[in-house]
């Protein structure tokens, strides 16, 4: 190949300056940033919908609000084509033990959003029956506040896992987790 | 001659009724009976057709009392609009007779007294737990329970049943194949427990689980000021959250006897039939879900965002409004309001004539629902079935109708009734009133009475900010409002609107305190979902799925 046929990339000096043909079909990168790259960009999500925030979850996933913009409309209601667990409602003392296995029967690499107040911390219900936020069972990367919160907060929500995904955050209360003392 | 004195005369003839007491007040009728008498004179009221629907059944709990408790039946005629209370006082550890004998629509009400309060119901069939998890210890309606003492859940029960006399119990045989279905399944709606046992595809049995969405909304209401019980009742059926505000203000306003004004009733009607297409929305969107057709619910899904904007216009927030206030609404709409609505429900005209066709048109929606595990208008009654469920199967009840309220009676529409009691019906019913709903709103938006949005008692409703600000009688007001709390009299009431899914009742009793003494919420699907054991019975798999579809369970409210 003759120097004189070969295009010239503007902008660029030296060899540069020359297409050496491998940057049409190839790029460099780190192994990491790359697979957190499709993670983040293909969150498969299980709705964990239990109460009025799993109708908020609905319009997330509906028409208007549409998280398929970002790559998380493949809803999984298997736990283990999952890796995206979106704890969207109240969680009961009852419905606790339910949840702890739902999330251990999840693969890895695995995340948690939790999804309005009552699933971070109970909400407004300090009450005898309900379970005050459910990372008291499971470990949660992001809480989403409000009650139940918009559409927007949610994706919101999801734009901050996917950041944390694309970073490789460490995720101490992951790691640290121990699984409740369930049989 | 009034109703009570009638009632008297009538139980003289069969009943020794010196010792029954026989009370009005705040236009309802209460009628204490022995309890050795309770059945027989239920029996007696169902079958000389005084009384054709048992409503409610729930304790309470009066620590002071040499009886602490009260168990309280709250009957309905659908033809009169009449209704009656009778009560029993128990002490602790005696026992009454069930009900479910007379209505078997008692089962789960008294299920649930029984959890709350540890009453005990003589003959019961099946006396366990139902809302509170089986390691739960103690009864947490009872005063002398700590709202916020909680206690873990480590294990989940395995399958089980209702012990029906003459049932095999929990023991599963080889023969049949146990199947559980939920709470995390996407059929059961996140919260649900079906639990059966198969022949084939062919169910032999079932038993429902619920109270995994027990959230102590009672225990709540008795520790929280009136008003700030509403967002509580907002998650309710969170569906159709400003209807439930509208009842439970409802009924405090009949308790403090005051009648809000008629730009109020006219907001509430506008907020409620938007809830009703709204909730039917849902109903029949993941009902075709559950069926397998994902287009109507995407497709509906469009129009309900329509209506959380009108909500969001309206008070800033989409499905959990808390709009109305006890004495009217929290504030006037903004400007154009009503025309906003106008136009979507022209815009709505068309949606429904939309998915008419895509799902009661559809040749597979059809072979799935049509002639699918009907139930007869007379065991729909039986079961205490209220709302679109019971005029599929064919009887006209609406309490719109039968026994109206702000101005219902002044708005032309029609009530949708089935034939056939079968899935079909129940949509097909569904979605009529989508376009009655939308008749009505559009009548009332194009007439909004003018005037004030709110009652102006100074005990009951706060001063607007620009006097709590601008003057000092208006902070005075504000300050002792706050303070002192907004104190109904001494007393009870129970009152009843027509939800989406049917009657939802509070029964609301007043110590003359600034918390609800007792509010027991008689939820629409309680009753309705009581019974899918025994509807789905001897039916098939996916027709139990379309079952539990097209009843409408909604955990908020089922369990509260």
């Amino acid at each position: 190949m003759s120097t004189s046929t070969t295009p010239v990339v503007p902008g660029m000096t030296g060899t540069q300056r020359h297409d050496d043909m491998s940057r049409s079909f190839a790029f460099t990168t780190k192994l990491d940033a790359i697979v957190a790259w499709g993670r983040k960009n293909a969150l498969w999500p299980m709705p964990y919908g239990t109460a009025c925030c799993g109708i908020e979850m609905m319009s997330v996933m509906g028409p208007k609000y549409d998280i398929a913009r970002f790559g998380a409309e493949v809803v999984r209601f298997s736990p283990r084509q999952a890796d995206l667990l979106l704890v969207a409602g109240t969680i009961t003392e009852k419905m606790a033990p339910i949840l702890v296995r739902i999330y251990r029967q999840m693969l890895e690499p695995k995340y948690v959003i939790s999804m309005g107040a009552c699933a971070s911390s109970g909400g407004f219900y300090r009450a005898y029956h309900v379970l005050q936020g459910c990372d008291k069972v499971i470990p949660v990367d992001v809480y989403v506040p409000g009650c139940p919160p918009t559409p927007e907060a949610v994706l919101d929500g999801v734009m901050l896992l996917q950041k944390m995904i694309a970073e490789n955050k460490p995720r101490p209360w992951k790691d640290n987790w121990k699984a409740p003392d369930y049989e | 001659m009034n109703n009570l004195e009638v009632l008297k005369t009538d139980l003289a003839r069969r009943f020794q009724v010196d010792s029954y007491g026989f009370s009005s007040a705040f236009g309802d009728n209460t009628l204490v009976v022995p309890k050795e008498d309770l059945v027989a004179v239920l029996r007696h009221l169902k079958d000389s057709q005084a009384f054709d629907f048992l409503m409610d059944v729930c304790g309470a709990d009066y620590p002071s009392r040499e009886k602490r408790f009260d168990v309280v039946y709250h009957l309905f005629n659908s033809k009169t609009a009449k209704r009656l209370r009778i009560k029993v006082q128990l002490s602790e550890g005696e026992a009454v007779d069930t009900a479910t004998t007379v209505w078997k629509g008692a089962d789960w009400f008294e299920r649930e007294a029984y959890d709350m309060f540890g009453i005990l119901f003589r003959g019961h069939p099946n006396l366990r737990k139902i809302l509170t998890h089986h390691q739960f210890v103690g009864h947490p309606l009872r005063k002398d329970y700590e709202a916020d003492r909680q206690q873990s859940c480590t294990v989940t029960l395995p399958i089980h049943f209702d012990n029906e006399p003459g049932s095999p119990g929990d023991v599963l045989n080889d023969r049949y194949i146990p199947l559980n279905i939920g709470p995390s399944h996407p059929a059961m709606h996140g919260t649900l427990r079906v639990m059966a046992e198969l022949d084939g595809e062919t169910i032999v049995r079932a038993a429902c689980e619920i109270g995994y969405l027990h959230r102590c909304f009672e225990k709540m209401a008795e520790t929280h000021p009136y008003n700030q019980v509403i967002p509580y009742t907002d998650r309710l059926n969170y569906c159709s959250a400003p209807m439930n505000n509208i009842g439970y203000c409802k009924a405090v306003e009949r308790l403090l006897g005051v009648t809000i004004p008629p730009k109020a009733q006219a907001m509430r009607v506008v907020l409620a039939e938007l809830s009703r297409i709204i909730d039917h929305i849902i109903a029949v969107g993941t009902g075709g879900v559950d069926l397998g057709a994902l287009t109507a619910f995407f497709h509906l899904l469009t129009y309900r965002e329509k209506v959380y904007n009108l909500f969001e216009k309206l008070c800033g927030s989409r499905l959990t409004v808390a709009m109305t206030r006890v004495g009217g609404m929290a504030n006037d709409p903004p400007e154009g309001w009503f025309n906003e609505v106008l136009d979507f429900c022209k815009e709505m005209r068309g949606a429904v004539d939309e998915i008419s066709a895509l799902m009661l048109d559809n040749k597979i929606f059809i072979k799935r629902t049509r002639g699918v595990l009907p139930v007869s208008a007379h065991e729909a009654v039986q079961w205490g079935y209220t709302g679109p469920l019971l005029r599929a199967s064919g009887v006209g009840l609406d309490l719109r109708k039968t026994d109206p309220y702000y101005g219902y009676d002044q708005l032309d529409f029609d009530v949708p009734v089935g034939t056939a009691g079968d899935i079909y019906d129940r949509y097909v019913c569904r979605i009529e009133e989508m376009r009655q709903s939308i008749r009505i709103v559009e009548q009332v938006c194009k007439n909004v009475p003018s005037g004030d949005y709110t009652i102006r008692d100074k005990g009951i409703v706060l001063p607007e900010k620009k006097d709590v600000y601008g003057n000092i009688e208006g902070l005075m007001n504000h300050f002792m409002l706050v303070i002192k709390g907004l104190r109904p009299p001494v007393g009870e009431v129970y009152d009843a609107t027509e939800a989406a899914n049917g009657e939802l009742g509070f029964y609301l009793v007043s110590d003359g305190s600034a918390n609800p003494y007792r509010l027991k919420v008689r939820p629409p699907c309680f009753a309705i979902y009581q019974s899918f054991p025994h509807v789905v019975k001897g039916g098939m798999l996916a027709d139990a799925i379309a079952t539990v579809a097209s009843m409408n369970v909604i955990a908020g409210e089922l369990d509260r």
